[in-house]
């Protein structure tokens, strides 16, 4: 039984990564935003796995590990501070949100 | 074609079509759903690279706890459909096509990569999957105080969470 080569799984951490990229310029609605950006990071976790596995070593999932950790600290203060400009301004599209704007 | 690439490609697929219905989608639930498809794809893929813990936390904490927790905000906020806006000229004509040339510049370069030839031609073949004793044995010795600094990541964030989403007096 054959062995899936590691570099395809680094591609489809790319395309992933590219689709996350794509999804933070493009959407508006800033909950979709905050998803995008997890879809980020799920795609670096894929590398990491991957890249542990061709080396043969546990640091790489360790690493995924925190990754995952600082993921959801991260979901939680962001989503709080979705709701509180909800609650300021009423919409959750970007483009309103724009007192700091040059 | 034998079972691993067959699993492979299959979740491959199922995770770039979440991925894309992700973008596409007007309304934050259907980008939220189609999020945890993503996330459970990749978990799929890590029992295939061999890490099951990292696949069970996968689970348990990205596809449980997190879209949960958006799921929930999404609810709460009442977000409907999302508003169209007209792109800028520059994103459309300079953006977008950078883009698509770093996305096929970042495959290229993975491709040709040491590492993933290296497995390709069965030199330096992955050896047997990490077992959940080494992960752990690695987690609370040589990286305890990382472990033990994430504990405290998490109680600022619940702290900071619980003082922004209060309501104003």
């Amino acid at each position: 039984m054959s062995v899936v080569p590691i570099s395809w799984y680094l591609v489809l951490s790319a395309i992933l990564f590219g689709l996350g990229v794509i999804a933070f310029v493009f959407k508006r609605n800033i909950i979709t935003i905050f998803m995008s950006i997890e879809l980020m990071l799920n795609a670096v976790n894929l590398a990491f796995v991957a890249f542990a596995r061709a080396r043969n070593q546990l640091d790489g999932l360790v690493f995924v590990f925190f990754v995952i950790v600082v993921a959801a600290a991260e979901a939680a203060v962001g989503l709080a501070i979705v709701i509180m400009l909800a609650r300021n301004r009423e919409s959750l599209n970007v483009e309103r949100i724009n007192l700091l704007k040059f | 074609m034998s079972v691993p690439f067959f699993v492979f490609f299959a979740c491959a697929v199922l995770a770039i079509a979440g991925a894309l219905v992700l973008i596409v989608s007007r309304e934050p639930i259907h980008s939220a759903l189609a999020l945890v498809l993503v996330m459970i794809s990749l978990a799929i893929l890590y029992l295939l690279l061999g890490a099951p813990f990292i696949a069970a936390v996968q689970i348990i904490v990205y596809a449980g706890a997190i879209m949960v927790l958006f799921v929930f905000v999404i609810m709460l906020l009442n977000a409907g459909v999302e508003e169209r806006t007209n792109w800028s000229k520059l994103a459309k004509y300079a953006g977008l096509p950078l883009a698509l040339f770093l996305l096929l510049e970042i495959a290229h370069w993975l491709f040709r990569a040491p590492v993933g030839a290296a497995i390709a031609n069965g030199v330096g073949a992955p050896g047997p999957a990490a077992s959940t004793t080494e992960l752990s044995l690695e987690l609370f010795q040589q990286y305890l105080f990382p472990f033990e600094a994430t504990s405290i990541l998490i109680l600022i964030a619940i702290l900071g969470a619980l003082v922004l989403a209060r309501k104003e007096e």
